[in-house]
């Protein structure tokens, strides 16, 4: 080692310190940047619940807890009560995910199990579709397609043969609009099919082939190897699944306000028309005159809020759980 | 015997329930056809140049969704403008900084929540802090005072349907970016970290261009989720029969165009709306099939 070497080497340190220094308050910065977006994240989602608290405390104050108990639904006289909306909400999402999930786990089984593999790929794709078509257009189709397709082949065939059959002939009962809560419900389990269908058919796909092979060494059939195996392992991703859609259902807007009829009644016919809370906001926002009006229907945004908060909580826990596990075997 | 007897059942029962997976599988295929076979019959019968040059009409006159067309581009473009640094910067805190950090789980809890949550709820949050504003709020007076007519709290504005729809982007671009960073290989953070760079520069340098092409598949599929988004624009941009250029005054929108052709008596103008829906949809398809593209090429 030359002296002069030394001496390049001690007359740079101050030069290095400083952008080292240099870097480490970028870094800071930077580091505090991103932190900041993080935070307006959580902002907004407080901003939601104090701003949507703040514009339905007119209601809140005016109703109380009879607000939650009361059909009543009338501008004139200033009375509102939120029991339509919910029980419309509740059914429609219950009904829609009666269809979806029996069907959304077929489909992943077909997909994993039965499909060729050449057609693995686009047919997932083309029912994953289903869920990137706007809202909008589900609505429209459903009012000037479905709705009367529905009514005419479906329907009215449905009420003519079950009129005189107790219990079923009341819930299916009634004259055909076509439209109404029914029709809603059918347009939502299909919106919400490729929500269920791909996150258990991802489920599927981690589960190790040795459990699979084992069963299929004991003799089991293809099903029997879905059923007792394969579902079982995958329980609670599927269920996380379908509270991912469930919690999709009890939102959407759109495509069930087109086709529901607006109607504040609770009828027994599933065929009647109904509202759900965001068809009701929807039809009904823009025209309302008048503080409680208009703060009753926050209200109601403030419930939907609520209900969806504590099914997509319990969903992502559950898919949370999952990913960890998932995780810990990889 | 019992025992074929019971194997038979067994195969039976296999056959009855593969078959039934198949008929789920139809199922979905058949409404997907169903739905895009409608949309584009009536979409294509109603199309014609004047939809992209002519104002939204009256019923029973001529027109077309130019208005509505420049509308949903320019709130969605402002809406991407600002959500997508804001969802980039609060990802990468999520995968570089925050990792397995409690304030991190909880972000990503609050994140996932807003991702999924109703739109019509973020159209009533903006329509409270923008829109609503009582008549004596000082903010209003000073908005006023300062911008004059293009001010744009206090009353329907195409900010506002802007800002609701930013709400939407933001924690789609937070989910996907972090989801593409925490794919980059620790290797490169660390061979970028010994070179001597900083924290930041390994991030700005290293990973984000790593996952470049990522982070551009999750803003794609934002803007295909915000173009067909009607809900938070109702009661925030509402609507405007004519070219409006001023983001502080209601604006009109293809969704909510439709909504409101649609929900309508006219035969005309339910054409229009099969027009407004075909346009929405190719441009969703056409987004979504980018960001595919985008993805195989990465993988």
């Amino acid at each position: 080692m030359s002296d002069i070497a030394l001496d390049e080497q001690m007359t740079a340190l101050p030069e290095r310190a400083e952008a080292i220094r240099r870097g480490g308050a970028a870094d800071t910065r930077f580091r505090m940047l991103t932190l900041a977006a993080a935070i307006i994240v959580v902002g907004i989602f407080a901003g939601v619940i104090t701003s949507l608290t703040i514009g339905a405390m007119p209601a809140i104050k005016a109703f109380g807890w009879s607000f939650f108990t009361s059909d009543a639904w009338n501008p004139v006289t200033e009375k509102f009560g939120a029991l339509a909306s919910i029980y419309g909400t509740v059914v429609t999402s219950i009904i829609a995910m009666v269809i979806a999930v029996p069907v959304g786990i077929g489909i992943a089984i077909f997909l994993t199990e039965i499909c060729p593999r050449p057609l693995r790929r686009p047919v997932g794709i083309a029912i994953e579709l289903l869920a990137g078509i706007p809202s909008i257009i589900y609505g429209i189709w459903g009012l000037f397609v479905f709705a009367p397709w529905f009514q005419e082949h479906v329907q009215t065939w449905i009420v003519d043969s079950l009129v005189d059959v107790p219990y079923l002939g009341t819930i299916f009962g009634g004259p055909p609009y076509g439209i109404g809560t029914f029709t809603a419900a059918l347009i939502l389990s299909i919106m919400v099919l490729p929500f269920i269908s791909a996150v258990t058919r991802d489920v599927f796909e981690t589960i190790p082939p040795v459990f699979k092979e084992a069963a299929y060494g004991l003799g089991c059939t293809t099903w029997e190897v879905m059923w007792r195996v394969v579902l079982p392992f995958a329980r609670t991703g599927v269920v996380g699944g379908a509270m991912l859609a469930l919690g999709r259902a009890l939102g959407e807007t759109m495509a069930v306000t087109f086709v529901i009829g607006n109607a504040h009644h609770i009828q027994s016919s599933l065929f009647a028309p109904g509202t759900t809370i965001s068809a009701t906001i929807a039809n009904e926002f823009t025209e309302a005159v008048g503080e409680i009006y208009l703060s009753s229907l926050i209200e109601l945004g403030l419930i939907l809020f609520f209900i969806t908060f504590v099914v997509l909580a319990a969903a992502q826990l559950m898919l949370r759980a999952l990913e960890s596990r998932a995780g810990g075997a990889a | 015997m019992k025992n074929q007897a019971r194997i038979a059942r067994r195969k039976f029962t296999n056959r009855m329930f593969l078959a039934l997976s198949v008929a789920a599988a139809a199922f979905g295929l058949v409404w997907l056809a169903f739905i895009l076979g409608e949309l584009f019959y009536n979409g294509f019968a109603a199309l014609s140049p004047a939809i992209f040059t002519e104002m939204t009409p009256a019923p029973g006159s001529p027109g077309g969704l130019a208005n509505a067309i420049f509308g949903s581009v320019v709130m969605s473009l402002v809406a991407v403008l600002g959500g997508t640094p804001l969802g980039i910067l609060a990802g990468t805190y999520l995968a570089e900084y925050g990792r397995y950090g409690r304030l991190a789980f909880f972000i990503r809890f609050v994140n996932d929540i807003l991702l999924s949550a109703p739109s019509i709820v973020i159209g009533l949050f903006v329509y409270e802090i923008i829109v609503f504003s009582p008549p004596d709020s000082s903010l209003l007076k000073v908005c006023r005072a300062s911008l004059g007519d293009y001010c744009p709290v206090g009353h329907f504005s195409g900010v506002a349907g802007a800002v609701a729809l930013m709400v939407i982007v933001i924690p789609v671009v937070v989910r996907t970016t972090e989801n593409m960073l925490l794919l980059v290989p620790n290797g490169l953070r660390e061979a970028a970290a010994a070179l001597g760079a900083p924290r930041s520069n390994v991030i700005r340098i290293v990973t984000w261009r790593a996952a470049r092409a990522g982070i551009v598949t999750g803003v794609l599929l934002a803007i295909a989720r915000i173009s067909g988004e009607t809900a938070p624009l109702l009661f925030t941009a509402l609507n405007n029969q004519f070219m409006s250029k001023n983001l502080a005054q209601p604006i009109a929108s293809l969704p909510v165009v439709i909504f409101n052709y649609a929900m309508g008596p006219y035969e005309d103008l339910h054409a229009l709306a099969w027009a407004g829906a075909l346009i929405i949809t190719a441009a969703v398809l056409t987004l979504s099939i980018l960001a595919r593209l985008l993805e195989n090429k990465r993988s």
